[in-house]
């Protein structure tokens, strides 16, 4: 599984990072805001197979982002992982497009939880 | 002859639960602390309590900002937990990780004020001697808590705003 991890905070990635490599062959690219995140996707020909994002970054948020790789992009999944935790904020992210929506703080079970659920809903529709 | 008073400020005592519980939340489950509140009380000075803070503002139909500050030997072992790595405070992780912690507990807040409003990214201020110059008009709430690793304070500065 290829991840890429977008959240301004390091830590954050760094915690996502060790609880997703629980599972072996977890592979990880990082961005640090939304438009890093475009570049590290356009410079990754194979793409991802799922993305975690954050709400909250600077210079391009993750709201904008998801919606920006929807334009193009209907297949690789989308976690949003985000303090935003408000209903209209949950159907806003699932309106432009993510696959899930993690709330913060979580524990490393409920992570990997909706990673799960997120990877085998997909294997089902597929 | 009579003298006008100043009206004592007060802090709608609805905003001050919902800083608990995240509090609580956000150590229990991203660090693995079981923290103790203790009991809120108005901040009479301008003086950080403690020698590390991370802070957010609260912009909307909340207008604020909530300063999460530690000791920088309860900030240390907290950060560590949080990170699951020892990081010097001169480390720049270390800054981001205090950030996160005071992201997380003004986001989980947020949800439960009963209002459409933002956050800000954090700013992170280490060292002794500072002053927050929060607003004069909102009253700061100090909620005082004690970890194993020790204690910090959040302290609340936020009021709603009139309708947008």
């Amino acid at each position: 599984m290829n991840y890429l991890l977008v959240d301004d905070s390091r830590t954050m990635r760094n915690i996502q990072k060790k609880v997703l490599s629980a599972v072996a062959g977890a592979t990880f690219a990082e961005a640090g805001d939304g438009l890093e995140a475009l570049s590290v996707i356009a410079a990754t020909p194979g793409g991802f197979d799922l993305m975690i994002i954050d709400w909250n970054m600077p210079n391009m948020d993750g709201i904008a982002l998801v919606k920006k790789v929807r334009e193009t992009d209907k297949k690789t999944l989308m976690i949003m992982a985000t303090t935003e935790a408000e209903k209209s904020r949950v159907l806003e992210a699932i309106r432009a497009g993510v696959n899930n929506y993690v709330v913060k703080p979580f524990t490393p079970e409920s992570l990997m939880d909706k990673v799960s659920q997120t990877i085998s809903k997909a294997k089902a529709a597929a | 002859m009579s003298t006008a008073t100043a009206p004592r400020p007060t802090i709608d005592s609805k905003f001050v639960l919902p800083f608990m519980n995240a509090t609580r939340d956000v150590f229990l489950k991203m660090a693995g602390v079981t923290t103790t509140i203790g009991k809120p009380h108005l901040k009479s000075d301008t003086n950080a309590g403690y020698a590390v803070c991370g802070i957010i503002g609260f912009s909307g139909q909340i207008t604020g900002s909530v300063v999460v500050s530690f000791s920088d030997t309860a900030a240390e072992k907290l950060v560590e937990a949080f990170a699951g790595v020892k990081l010097a405070l001169t480390d720049p992780d270390f800054a981001d990780a205090v950030g996160e912690l005071a992201n997380m507990i003004a986001g989980s807040a947020k949800k439960h004020l009963g209002a459409v409003a933002s956050i800000s990214t954090p700013s992170v201020v280490i060292g002794k001697g500072y002053v927050v110059a929060n607003n004069r008009q909102i009253p700061c709430l100090v909620i005082p808590c004690s970890s194993p690793f020790g204690d910090f304070a959040v302290e609340v500065s936020v009021k709603r705003s009139p309708a947008l």
